[in-house]
């Protein structure tokens, strides 16, 4: 459909140019036709979003299923020395283009009532940010990776910084330095093998497609992997990598959440099985135990930790570490079932844990509170929030018929064959995902009605349900036929494991 | 005598600077105006003389060097010399010292600075450094009236010419062992001999030493941070660009050509002062609340990435260093651009407070310095980031990973002094209000962070442009 047309560029830099034109037009308005601007600039932004997510249903129609090699491929000079621009998706990542357009509308729309102050503002760096995730999935460049990768930070940086909660500039800081320190390792690995590409070929490269037919040799591959490992294990973020997550989900704004958890902590799982997976096997298989251990630590240990919490953001946040630890489990598990399911979980959790944000978003609008100890009863005031809480917070659990399930049981079978006992860790996780996940639903939803403040609740408006019902479909139709997804995905990720088993076995042999 | 042609653009600047002398001193009340802009215009075409003369050869029996090497440098400290005396001209207005020996003196410093780059033997070498580095003392302390300038260009006065000092001592070393002054007859004395003279090795560390000064690497670097906070803030901003690439230039031809044969030993020196620099940069940084200070330290870190290509040596090494030094340039020129706009009815301020939510009384200069200190501080999306990478990767040839790490994880701690600004800029409470920039400043910085993006830089320009800096980094060899 998109012969000749430059479409990956085009969906990833759509928001950018609207950013852009935001811009100017702020600049050019009359002091008193600045709010006129203001005002419009959500609708701007949603118009630019919508695009996008048009766009990208179109690419993912067009995509072609049956090949594992990249589609939709640019390649343009860049900066030289081997730099080049270079664009492309396959099964694994055009899956995720999707999920971010499908998620920034909803951010947008959600942001244009709850947010008050510096619309503009917020508008174009939430426009910054969509460009920079679709393009962290397209790029097939490294540098091109790393600038999209690292670049996320700065809209993040001003989204948790200006529109964040009291400890705001504290959590920005913490999100921003953490995250740089495990990518500025993931960087040196990057000029190393850079480097290296420019002793065995002609010349020095970045392209991703061609490291990744290199066979790195083996004593490097251990550092090359630590480093990667460094910046990828922090994104994700794995256990005990973990910390600076719930300091930035609890100050950012609802829509930073959401995104935040739908997309930036899935660039950490899809780096895995972009470079880690491809490039580093041998030192992958090796680690793979380390990832195991380290992937059941954050499963049951963050299960517990977020049922303790007070605070409902905290416990979402908490319990994102632990679905992400189900993602490294499967990815590591080196087998189809495991990588499929990691790839259909950090789907199904960009999904959930978004709709769960937006969740809390909504009676936080409300009271200005996340305490749980603040609600309880607000079944009666709310009825319809309280129907799609529920299915979210089932999602959540893992209960079969949502997509929850297929991606913890998907991941845990790969897990299986590799190591019992790992499922096995796993599985209590998901026992305890039920213990923190219904009991919040049961504290905040149910009981009796004992705070009055909440009688001033009303239930959710059109707006709301807007955002909330196509979460609410995607979370069932994935939970009920997951092959909408696994078909996309199966090509890619069965001719990425052909490739691993084939490296390690002209090692071996 | 030799060709005239290859050192066009000094001559263009040596004869404008007496004759720019005369018209300042009789040209009455336009004088200085008129002087500025001759300045401004001999600048810019002693930045494209050597490229567009193209003259490659010897001249004064070796004495002066002109190759692709010496003119890409020319074309860069010329251009941010121009720059630099463009964005001078309000602060002078505005501080009633606008005086036209100034443009002078930047031509004379700018004259010493193309002879540097251009030195084929050790006494051009150092006529070329001092001549440079007096102006740059005159012009420390040219708001004479300031205590605090004043003391900036005695400071710098004193340490310099310390600095002279120990570099005269290493070139009379090198003499003493060598019998030779030219760089070529040094390179060939060295090559092939086995035991280098401890002499010798002590002359080199000396020089390096003296340089080192120049460029304000640690451990040689204590005058920064005073003499950048003390300076007029444009004269600090020509310190901070292109003296700093002379001089690094000038390492750069020393290493390769005449020192070739002692790379062993150039290179632990090289290594020391970079880790040095890089670390008390990032850490010194940490507490300032003076822009200017900050700016001090921030020159010192990134001379420290400037030398980790350097130390790694060869074409690749020198190629590294001019793409991160162009696109330092390109960074620093925009940011003192910027910094000169922080002007409040009362005065110039340059306390990092005073930004204090700038981004709700001038968005324009807010994004402007966010995408400036972003750039700097390394942060992808920005040609800031693409300089570290380009200067890094050859320190691999050398098997120098471990400095690289060391590079990037202090880079993280200088970031955050630099996210320090940014959070200052968007984060905190409106302090105060700046008066409206003059148009050249918020020309400068404009172009100055849109060259800084990346996805703008398309291959018509990256391409030729790292050609050039190919075959200049080839011409050494």
């Amino acid at each position: 459909m998109f012969e000749g047309l430059p479409i990956l560029s085009i969906i990833t830099f759509i928001p950018a140019l609207a950013a852009v034109f935001l811009m100017l037009m702020a600049k050019i308005s009359k002091p008193e036709g600045r709010a006129q601007v203001e005002k419009n600039a959500s609708l701007v932004a949603l118009v630019a979003s919508l695009a996008v997510l048009l766009l990208s249903l179109l690419l993912v129609f067009s995509f072609d299923k049956t090949t594992a090699d990249y589609q939709f491929t640019e390649n343009y000079q860049w900066l030289g020395g081997g730099i080049n621009y270079r664009m492309g998706v396959d099964g694994i990542s055009v899956l995720f283009v999707l999920l971010t357009a499908f998620l920034t509308p909803l951010c947008i729309l959600y942001s244009a009532k709850s947010v008050k102050d510096r619309i503009l503002e917020y508008m174009v760096a939430f426009l910054i940010l969509e460009t920079l995730s679709i393009g962290v999935f397209c790029a097939l460049d490294l540098v091109l990776f790393y600038l999209f990768f690292e670049g996320v930070l700065l809209p993040m940086f001003i989204i948790i910084g200006v529109w964040g909660g009291p400890d705001r500039v504290y959590a920005a800081y913490k999100f921003f330095l953490y995250t740089l320190l495990g990518s500025v390792l993931m960087l040196a690995a990057m000029l190393w093998m850079y480097w290296y590409s420019g002793q065995l070929l002609d010349h020095p490269t970045t392209s991703i497609i061609a490291l990744a037919k290199l066979d790195m040799p083996v004593h490097a591959q251990t550092w090359l992997w630590l480093a990667f490992f460094a910046s990828f294990a922090v994104k994700v973020p794995m256990w005990p990598f973990h910390t600076w997550l719930p300091d930035a989900h609890v100050q950012a704004p609802t829509a930073g959440s959401v995104i935040l958890a739908g997309i930036l902590l899935k660039l950490g799982g899809y780096g895995f099985l972009r470079f880690s997976l491809p490039m580093f096997p041998q030192a992958s298989v090796h680690f793979a135990p380390l990832i195991f251990w380290l992937s059941v630590i954050a499963i049951i240990y963050t299960s517990l930790v977020a049922w303790r919490q007070t605070d409902m953001k905290k416990l979402i946040a908490y319990s994102s570490v632990a679905h992400m630890g189900f993602v490294t489990m499967g990815t590591f598990a080196l087998n189809i079932q495991g990588a499929q399911g990691a790839v259909f979980q950090m789907i199904s959790h960009g999904i959930v844990s978004g709709a769960l944000f937006f969740a809390v978003g909504i009676i936080y609008d409300r009271m200005h509170t996340r305490e749980i100890a603040f609600y309880g009863g607000i079944v009666k005031y709310m009825p319809i929030y309280a129907v799609v809480f529920m299915v979210f917070t089932m999602a959540n659990v893992g209960v079969p018929g949502t997509s929850g399930f297929i991606g913890e049981v998907t991941t845990m079978l790969g897990a299986y064959q590799v190591n019992p006992w790992i499922a096995f860790g796993a599985a209590f996780g998901m026992i305890f995902s039920a213990v923190y996940a219904l009991n919040l639903y049961r504290e905040v939803v149910f009981g009796e009605v004992k705070n009055e403040k909440l009688n001033t609740l009303k239930d959710m408006s059109a707006r709301e349900l807007i955002i909330m019902v196509p979460l609410v479909i995607m979370t069932i139709v994935l939970g009920v036929y997951p092959s909408l997804v696994t078909d996309i995905t199966s090509t890619s990720v069965g001719a990425l494991l052909t490739d691993i088993t084939a490296k390690l076995a002209a090692v071996a042999g | 005598m030799g060709n005239m042609t290859l050192m066009g653009g000094e001559i263009v600047l040596a004869l404008g600077a007496v004759l720019l002398l005369l018209v300042g001193v009789f040209g009455g009340k336009n004088g200085v105006s008129i002087v500025r802009y001759i300045s401004i215009t001999a600048l810019l075409v002693f930045a494209f003389s050597g490229f567009v003369l193209n003259g490659k050869g010897e001249a004064f029996g070796g004495a002066f060097i002109s190759d692709g090497f010496s003119h890409y440098v020319k074309a860069l400290v010329g251009l941010t010399a121009a720059a630099s005396l463009w964005f001078s001209r309000s602060w002078f207005k505005a501080e009633k010292l606008d005086q036209f020996e100034y443009s002078i003196l930047m031509l004379f410093s700018v004259l010493g600075m193309g002879i540097m780059v251009s030195s084929g033997n050790l006494l051009t070498m150092y006529i070329g450094l001092e001549m440079q580095a007096l102006s740059l003392y005159v012009m420390a302390a040219f708001n004479r009236d300031s205590l605090r300038a004043s003391e900036a260009g005695l400071k710098y006065f004193v340490l310099g010419a310390l600095s002279s000092g120990i570099l005269l001592y290493g070139l009379s070393l090198i003499y003493g062992f060598t019998g030779v002054l030219s760089f070529d007859k040094i390179g060939a004395a060295l090559s092939g001999v086995d035991h280098i003279n401890a002499g010798l090795v002590a002359g080199l560390v000396f020089v390096l030493a003296g340089l080192a000064f120049k460029i304000s690497a640690a451990p040689f670097h204590m005058w920064t941070p005073d003499v950048y906070e003390g300076a007029p803030t444009p004269v600090t901003g020509f310190f901070a660009g292109a003296p700093k690439l002379a001089a690094l230039a000038l390492i750069a031809r020393l290493i390769t050509g005449p020192f070739a044969g002692m790379a062993h030993d150039w290179q632990q020196v090289l290594i020391v002062l970079a880790v040095l620099s890089m670390v008390i940069g990032a850490f010194g940084a940490l507490t300032q609340t003076n822009i200017k200070r900050l700016m001090g330290y921030s020159s010192i870190a990134n001379m420290g990435y400037a030398l980790v290509p350097l130390a790694a040596g060869g074409a690749a090494g020198v190629g590294g260093m001019l793409i991160f030094m162009s696109i330092y340039l390109v960074t620093i020129v925009g940011l003192f651009a910027a910094i000169l706009q922080m002007r409040t009815r009362d005065g110039a301020v340059e306390g990092i407070a005073d930004l204090a939510g700038l981004s709700k009384s001038n968005l324009p200069l807010s994004l402007i310095l966010t995408a400036l200190m972003f750039s700097i501080a390394g942060i992808p999306f920005f040609m800031g980031f693409f300089g570290k990478w380009f200067a890094f990767a050859p320190a691999f040839n050398a098997g120098l990973s471990w400095l690289v790490v060391v590079a990037l994880l202090s880079s993280v701690v200088a970031a955050f002094y630099y996210l320090r600004v940014i959070k200052v800029i968007w984060f905190d409470e409106k302090a105060r209000d700046f008066i409206k920039a003059p148009t050249s400043l918020a020309i400068l910085s404009t172009l100055s962070a849109l060259l800084l993006f990346p996805v703008l830089l398309l291959p018509m320009v990256t391409v030729p442009v790292r050609a050039l800096i190919e075959a200049a980094a080839a011409s050494l060899f």
